[in-house]
């Protein structure tokens, strides 16, 4: 039995391996220059293969194993110029890599791949590597050009990195590799190029080798740990004031104690930061099968590939951004002519970048398409009767796109429109504490910004009162806050329920009546309201008091217990106590739905 | 007392190990081994529109657990909360959950011919959480099925009972 568990150990290494290796091999293909390929790359894609095929066949998977064979093969002739270097070579081998990648798959309990597959992919490879221009014509007919990946797999051809390995069983532990700042180990040959942040270059084969695997749950143990730090250090902090004035050396202590604890924090979090690249690696994939399948030409451009986020943050956000991705293609771009015709060239550029904005990750999605055309989307709001502001600013109906169930797309097509809105997107974004903007000139494009934290862990928010209870509001959602005039406060059916501010009526929401607490005053002109900017649109909060602004560490409540309604999570204050933070539009929906109010509405 | 003492010298323990503590005036018994530890009652953070028994939530060591008064479920005793107040941290199913009990007794161990079935009782504590009964020195121990409870949709605790 034991002999067993090792051998699944070793199985799990290899199935994160493979992935690796077949992820830089996507890469490297799909950086290739094919005129001039760079002959590192080419060796570097040698490599992969040959890694591939070499511990397959020592774990046991002779069927990779007898891919990857032929596959070495055909590499080996381009590596050694025995060979030209076409974009047909580049081709079969990305479907030989999908098809080893199914295969990984069905070793991790995923659908078997078809055998006759197999085989007819090995001959194609065979074909091409005799480079028998009499077979050639016939060979590029039976090249599967997207063979039958199963569905769970797809999500790891992306994936350089195995964080994201989520296999059809989750049975391989997930890891994240950290890189250690040691010197590298110069007498080492070089490893084969793994999923680092620019395969090829010599920087990549130096991270790996001075990077250990560490399973996600130690990682996350460590900062819930540091976590608990940083509060016991705050307490000490707390209890201690009194004594400082007369004890200066006690002072100087717990200050050192201070810095040292933020700075063990931070760079506990930076543990479970990865680069976008991670992520935008899977990009250029999908453009190139997209624009193939749509017959257009486009060139997609990341930058700031090496931008960090927290994994969590990574993980969530590669479903909003693949659909972006999508709707940029589909939509977003002209077909040829029509681009010549608007006296553009005849390729489009779809530009993928994350940079640091203070204190976020902005990651930003420009097109050169034609852009959102501004009477389509307010007859489109007419059609689905969606609330249109009067005399609205461009900005007002760009804003529309995110509307739910609202949809540009004039007929649904297998590549955007799968019934997955804007809204979907943009609500998604919004859990992760993040927001999303969309400018657009018609004729010449559109430009997403989306706007995320740093990390899932820590959040800015305001703390409020309501009676005896401090609650958290995230600071991403509030606009502003200010005691209202009493005259300001319209009531409809002897309801309060509207706030005039700033030439707008706002739905006024009381947390107290939301949560059924006994509030210190019912009278809005006696407490605060804060203005909240949510997806269905915006609202005035009433509450207590305002008792100041502070960064919160994210707790789960429903890891024991089940989402409440209108609460997203839970925080320790720098007391030990818990007090829970607000899920803004939830409670805006909450509030709007209250009986006394639907009823006046 | 004098028979888990006896036992003890004797050197056999083939039986169960329960943790007693009282409700009112019944005394109760879990099994040992889901219990994590013992802690006095703190202050807790309410928890919006969820039922009264459900006491709040508290920090343990950085995690979120919710804190069950199990007086007030059962209506048993008063709910009050003193410096002795006491609150059982249970581990179930990879939940972590507290109870509040009048106060906790003696962990008892129990053969399995020392358990009898529970005759139906009242609709308070359902039967099905009851796992049987035992005496003890003339008192009588309802040992409860905690998981089962705890894991019963009209606790509240879980997701399905949301």
């Amino acid at each position: 039995m034991s002999f067993d568990m090792d051998m699944s150990e070793f199985h799990a290494v290899f199935f994160e391996e493979a992935a690796e290796h077949l992820g830089s091999l996507e890469h490297l293909l799909l950086e290739l220059n094919i005129e001039a390929p760079d002959p590192e790359a080419l060796n570097a894609i040698f490599r992969a293969a040959h890694s591939i095929k070499g511990s397959a066949s020592t774990f046991g998977f002779p069927d990779m194993a007898h891919v990857t064979h032929d596959l070495e093969n055909l590499l080996d002739r381009v590596r050694k110029h025995e060979m030209q270097l076409t974009d047909r070579v580049v081709d079969v081998t990305l479907a030989a890599r999908d098809i080893l990648l199914a295969q990984l798959a069905a070793h991790q309990g995923g659908q078997p791949v078809p055998e006759s597959q197999v085989e007819q992919m090995i001959s194609t490879i065979r074909e091409v590597a005799a480079d028998d221009p009499a077979h050639l014509s016939a060979a590029a007919m039976s090249v599967p050009a997207s063979p039958e990946v199963p569905a769970a797999a797809v999500g790891q051809t992306v994936m350089p990195i195995p964080v994201f390995g989520t296999g059809p069983r989750e049975e391989a532990p997930e890891t994240i590799a950290v890189p250690v700042p040691v010197a590298p180990a110069p007498a080492s040959p070089p490893l084969p190029v793994a999923g680092a942040v620019n395969p090829g270059a010599k920087g990549a084969n130096l991270s790996e080798s001075t990077s250990i695997r560490v399973s996600i749950e130690r990682v996350d143990q460590l900062i819930n740990l540091v976590g608990e730090l940083v509060i016991t250090q705050s307490m000490l902090a707390q209890t201690a004031q009194v004594e400082l004035l007369d004890n200066e050396r006690l002072y100087e202590r717990l200050q050192q104690l201070e810095r040292n604890t933020r700075e063990l924090q931070e760079s506990v979090m930076s543990i479970r930061m990865l680069p976008v690249s991670s992520v935008f690696s899977r990009f250029p994939r999908l453009v190139r099968d997209l624009a193939g399948k749509l017959g257009k030409q486009i060139e997609l451009r990341t930058f700031g590939e090496a931008t960090e986020l927290d994994r969590g943050v990574i993980e969530k956000i590669t479903d909003p951004l693949t659909h972006l991705i999508r709707n940029s293609v589909d939509h977003g771009i002209e077909l040829e002519r029509e681009r010549l015709a608007a006296g553009k060239s005849a390729k489009g550029t779809i530009t993928l970048s994350a940079f640091h904005q203070g204190g976020s990750v902005v990651i930003q999605i420009e097109d050169d398409g034609r852009g959102l055309s501004r009477d389509k989307l307010l007859a489109k709001a007419r059609e689905k009767q969606v609330h249109v502001p009067e005399n609205p600013t461009d900005q007002d109906v760009w804003n529309l796109i995110f509307a739910p169930g609202f949809s540009t797309a004039e007929a649904v097509t297998d590549i955007s429109g799968r019934g997955v809105g804007m809204d979907v997107v943009r609500r998604n974004i919004e859990h992760l504490g993040g927001r999303v903007e969309l400018t657009s000139h018609t004729g010449k494009g559109t430009i997403i910004s989306i706007r995320l934290p740093l990390t899932l862990a820590i959040m800015d928010g305001m703390s409020v009162g309501i009676g005896d209870q401090t609650y958290i509001v995230p600071l991403t959602a509030i606009i502003e806050s200010l005691r209202p005039l009493p005259e300001d406060v319209k009531s409809v059916s002897g309801q309060e329920r509207l706030v005039f501010v700033r030439g707008e009526y706002l739905p006024l929401v009381a947390l107290h009546d939301v949560f059924s607490l006994t509030p210190k005053t019912s009278r809005p002109d006696e407490g605060i309201l804060i203005i909240v900017d949510t997806e269905s649109g915006r609202a005035a909060l009433f509450v207590d008091e305002l008792l100041g602004q502070r960064q919160v560490v994210i707790k789960s409540l429903e890891s024991n217990y089940h989402k409440v309604p209108g609460i997203s999570a839970a925080t320790i204050m720098g007391d030990g106590s818990v007090s829970m933070i607000l899920d803004v539009s939830e409670v805006v929906r909450l509030g709007k739905r209250r009986p006394g109010l639907a009823a006046a509405s | 007392m004098d028979r888990l003492l006896k036992r003890e010298a004797g050197g056999v323990h083939t039986g169960q190990e329960f943790l007693t503590f009282t409700l009112g005036d019944e005394e109760y018994g879990i099994d040992i081994l889901k219990v994590q530890e013992i802690r006095g009652y703190e202050r807790v953070t309410h928890i919006v529109n969820a039922p009264a028994f459900i006491k709040g939530v508290i920090n343990l060591r950085g995690t979120i657990v919710p804190i069950v008064d199990l007086r007030l479920k059962f209506h048993l005793g008063s709910a009050e909360y003193t410096p002795f107040t006491v609150v059982i941290i249970l581990n179930l199913l990879e939940r972590v959950v507290g109870v509040v009990v009048d106060s906790v007794s003696d962990v008892i161990e129990l053969e399995a011919e020392e358990i009898r079935e529970a005759p139906a009782l009242s609709a308070d504590l359902d039967t099905r959480f009851i796992r049987g009964l035992a005496t003890l020195n003339e008192r009588m121990v309802i040992l409860m099925d905690i998981e089962g409870l705890m894991s019963s949709p009209d606790m509240a605790l879980s997701v399905d009972a949301a």
